[in-house]
């Protein structure tokens, strides 16, 4: 980690706190016993054993002696202790793990076997069982601790050399004769210091816990000397009397081990993290939950206008976009990845994530005005007449459940089927979407399906309802070739048996040919033109929509011509255009495009396009993208 | 990849039975070779006590021939491999040998302390998860999608110290709080339902916050998944997202903690039991350790050890069987 990424982190105010904690927990265990030994070792026998008083703030204890100079001088024994116990446990540990990857072979893997086991037991447990064999004692206590801290040291310079040594240049060291040795000094150790380093840290605190547990329990520090657990000990013989005189030994090993903690997670998340992570502040005010009900007649399934979605931090990815499909139509969107298709299709869906915030002028589905529905209504009416088939089948199946369940739930829920009478609708289901032996699929995981009957197991959930309409985002994609044609298929004739209508997002122009009648093409959040497929074929108005069907290779395609395809970028959900989003890539551009955007204009009754300069309806869209 | 025919996924059903057989046989032999181990690592724990220690128990006023007599009985004058051997063959049999300090059967000690320290133990490791898990969820589900950037806060902040102090100071804090300042609780020994209140309070309270934290992350994981948006989108009420959908998922991770924290609470048995005067084996051990018998100590490191072998085992096995992808079963 770089010297000026741990400074910024000790600057946080998290780091600022640690470290003047750790400032002044050393200046107390140096000073501490040079100023204050007297004051803590002079024996009161008339005031022996009291509470806290103005004299002795956190009382006295059975000779009289001031409890809260005893706490000063008791760090630093503590903390001597607590050290010594974390540097043996590192010399002891360090080394051991570094075996396997120096070694390898039969001691490399006995190593690692014995560490593991070691890592298993409780540290406490193993620091008394060695402490009761080396002799109750301070001395007993530290090699206690150590051994049993050892093998965390063990296990984590066990992963990092294993990962340097397959680093090249020990190889290069070793194909050069290096001593095994002085490979560990020289070429393991340097690059593995710093996570050590933060452990270590973390060690310490550990360290000064179970020194205070084994003194409290009467096995660490024994008397004349006195540390934080044994005065700990003491205290609680007496906190029915005078309770205050357990609080500052407590106090003190609470707050010493937090503060060698916190300690190493700040220089943790220095190395670890790279910086402070960057909040990002809600900026967008939340939609009202009930908007006054819009006018929603006309029998549209789905009616939109002027759909926004924006993003905290600034990014716009849908803008104005409006859309309508009648019932049992089958709309295609297409555009590029990054149009903000799926955007406009999960607002539609309601399956957004909370952080995006949705506007809309109209926003009507199946008749009814979706944004001023209440929650639980609209979750009946979306649950009933709405399914979703997402892009990615292999992550859409939750892998913890039975697909017969998943696909079942729906009935539960929505139509308060029993579980059985769900599970055999659910049969039913998989059956119809073509899935084999759906008696025995239903009852197996995610995991035992292939990617073709996934999507099909997700669109029979789609159909365990009455769907009106089916938004399918991208289906085909994550999946072979011969397995698109099944599924696209599929949706078709869903959507026709169940006369239910589908919007069938794709960034493949040949796909929405193939099975929608109208087609809506998104360009940078926007939509930039809305035509039959005939028209997309054959005279597109928008030289985005030319060059995109230009890109699709067709059997009549000139073999002779270089595949059409779009030079440049779009602009990001970021980027605040001006003019239209398209004009920096276009060869059609002029003067207009660059400042106003162009409006969605009518061009016949089913074609609407949103370009200044349109192709004329008998243009060759090749030779008009093509440069 | 359309459809695989149906012989054909039994015939991976069959392989999945035999990958958890071998899985299982697998797990089991390395439980077999710690437990070796650790036999052997306890057999020479009496042989590392610096000098002898039958007369380090004993004290240096006790009489010789006692000294030899105690020797005697442990079977120390045999050869080593002699004793290794029937060290083994006597803890197979249940028996634990006999107190250097006290000459009485070991097993006995055991056999009536044991109980009171695992139910300790078991009911703080119910209660951890118990508590921490839906109460990590909860946090998950509160704070997703950076909402509620206070509570989140509050919450890691909070957890994290907790989850720092050490159990015997909780159960200093809480003698304090809950026996001394309300009296609510008795204060020490073991007795009605109330008594095993602090105790159990102690153990489990840093565990909670250490697993709870965990659970959240984890969560959080979850909640951003693709299956969770499905879920969502088959418009299922929240209770059913949260509980069917992301809890399943949160399990395995959960589980390996969970796995851990049984070590650290047999392990906090011994501070705890220690406050509370509680009569199992951590005070016999504390005991046992300052009176330097090394038999007692023995045994008891025995028991703990095995105990905390078996809960890591057990935790391995439970998660090769919840979960129906098994990736611990090629481990």
């Amino acid at each position: 980690m770089g010297t000026t990424r741990i400074m910024q982190a000790l600057r946080s105010p998290v780091g600022i706190v640690a470290s003047a904690g750790i400032v002044a927990v050393i200046v107390l265990a140096i000073a501490g016993p040079l100023i204050w030994s007297g004051d803590a070792s002079r024996l009161d026998i008339l005031h022996a054993s009291q509470g806290s008083s103005s004299a002795h703030w956190l009382g006295t204890d059975a000779l009289g002696r001031d409890i809260l100079y005893r706490v000063l001088v008791g760090t630093r024994l503590s903390v001597v202790l607590a050290v010594l116990a974390a540097a043996l446990g590192a010399a002891i540990g360090i080394p051991l793990g570094a075996v396997p990857s120096l070694f390898g072979g039969r001691i490399g893997r006995l190593v690692t076997g014995f560490i593991n086991l070691a890592v298993a037991f409780p540290a406490l447990l193993v620091a008394i069982f060695v402490a009761s064999v080396i002799g109750v004692g301070a001395h007993g206590a530290v090699v206690g601790i150590a051994v049993a801290i050892a093998p965390y040291f063990a296990r984590l310079s066990q992963t990092l050399s294993s990962s340097v040594a397959d680093a090249e240049y020990l190889a290069a060291a070793r194909m050069l004769g290096v001593r095994r040795i002085r490979l560990l000094t020289r070429h393991v150790l340097p690059n593995i210091a710093e996570p050590l380093l933060i452990t270590s840290t973390i060690a310490i605190g550990d360290a000064l816990l179970s020194l205070a547990g084994l003194s409290f329990l009467g096995l660490g520090v024994q008397p004349p000397q006195y540390d934080w657990g044994r005065m700990l000990s003491e205290g609680l013989n007496r906190i029915y009397v005078n309770p205050e005189v357990a609080l500052g030994p407590a106090v003190a090993i609470t707050v010493g081990a937090l503060t060698f903690a916190l300690f190493g997670e700040v220089l943790a998340k220095a190395a670890g993290a790279g910086g402070a992570r960057r909040w990002l502040r809600r900026e967008v005010a939340e939609l009202p939950l009930v908007a006054p009900a819009a006018a929603c007649e006309g029998g549209d399934v789905l009616a939109v206008e002027g759909l926004t979605v924006s993003f905290p931090g600034g990014a716009v990815p849908v803008r104005d976009v409006s859309l309508r499909v009648a019932p049992g139509e089958i709309v295609g969107i297409v555009g590029e990845s990054g149009s903000g298709k799926t955007l406009t299709a999960m607002a539609i869906s309601d399956l957004l994530p909370a952080a995006a915030h949705v506007s809309a002028t109209r926003l009507c589905l199946f008749g009814e005005d979706a944004r001023s529905l209440l929650p639980a209504r609209r979750r009946r009416l979306l649950g009933r007449s709405l399914a979703v088939v997402y892009q990615d089948p292999m992550s859409a199946l939750n892998p913890a459940l039975r697909v017969g369940r998943q696909v079942g739930e729906v009935s539960e829920v929505h139509h308060g089927a029993s579980k059985r009478d769900a599970a055999t609708r659910a049969v039913e289901r998989l059956h119809a979407v073509r899935i084999g032996n759906a008696d025995a699929r239903a009852r197996q995981y995610p995991h035992e399906f292939s990617g073709g009957m996934r999507q099909r197991a997700v669109i029979a959930m789609g159909l365990m309802a009455e769907p009106k309409l089916i938004v399918a985002d991208e289906p085909t994609t994550a999946l072979d070739v011969t397995v698109q044609q099944q599924i696209l298929r599929l949706l078709r004739d869903v959507s026709v048996s169940r006369s239910a209508a589908a919007i069938l997002i794709s960034h493949d122009v040949a796909v929405v040919s193939q099975l929608c009648a109208r087609v809506v093409v998104m360009y940078a959040g926007r939509v930039v033109e809305e035509l039959d497929v005939e028209t997309l074929v054959a005279s597109p108005a928008h030289p985005y929509t030319a060059a995109l069907v230009a890109s699709v290779p067709t059997m009549e395609s000139d073999r002779e011509r270089p595949l059409a395809s779009i030079p440049g970028r779009a602009p990001t959900p970021y980027d605040d255009v001006q003019g239209c989003p398209f004009a920096p890539r276009c060869p059609r551009a002029s003067e207009i495009c660059r400042s106003q955007m162009p409006p969605l204009e009518p061009r016949s009754p089913m074609h609407r396009a949103a370009c200044w300069h349109p192709l004329p309806a008998d243009a060759d869209i090749l030779d008009e993208v093509v440069t | 990849m359309t459809a695989a025919p149906l012989s054909l996924g039994r015939q991976r059903n069959w392989w999945a039975v035999h990958t958890r057989t071998a899985y299982l046989f697998r797990r089991t032999s390395r439980l077999l070779v710690s437990l070796v181990l650790l036999l052997t690592a306890t057999f020479f724990m009496i042989h590392l006590v610096p000098g002898d220690p039958v007369r380090a128990a004993l004290g240096t006023t006790a009489p010789k021939s006692l000294v030899d007599a105690r020797r005697a009985a442990l079977g120390l004058d045999k050869p080593l491999v002699t004793q290794y051997v029937d060290y083994i063959r006597h803890i197979l049999h249940g028996n634990f040998g006999t107190s250097l300090v006290s000459g009485e059967r070991v097993s006995n000690v055991i056999q009536e302390r044991g109980p009171s320290t695992f139910r300790l133990a078991g009911i703080a490791f119910l209660v951890t998860i118990g508590i921490a898990v839906p109460l990590g969820l909860l946090m998950a589900a509160l704070t997703r999608d950076s909402k509620r950037r206070p509570l989140e806060l509050g919450f890691t902040a909070t957890a994290g110290v907790i989850a720092a102090v050490p159990s015997f100071l909780t159960a200093v804090a809480l003698v304090y709080a809950f026996a001394v300042k309300i009296p609510w609780f008795p204060v020490a020994g073991q007795g009605g339902v109330s008594s095993y209140v602090l105790p159990i309070a102690s153990l489990a309270v840093g565990p909670i916050a250490a697993l709870s934290r965990i659970v959240r992350v984890e969560g959080l994981r979850v909640l951003e998944q693709d299956y969770i948006r499905t879920a969502r989108g088959k418009r299922l009420p929240a209770r059913i997202i949260y509980v069917r959908h992301a809890l399943p998922n949160t399990l395995t991770p959960t589980l390996t903690i969970a796995g851990l924290l049984v070590g650290g609470l047999v392990a906090g048995t011994v501070l705890v039991e220690n406050i509370f005067a509680w009569p199992g084996l951590g005070t016999s051990l504390v005991a046992a350790v300052a009176q330097k018998d090394f038999s007692t100590v023995q045994a008891i490191a025995v028991i703990f050890g095995a105990v905390v072998l078996l809960a890591n085992f057990a935790v391995d096995v439970a998660l090769g069987a919840i979960d129906p992808r098994s990736t611990i079963l090629d481990a």
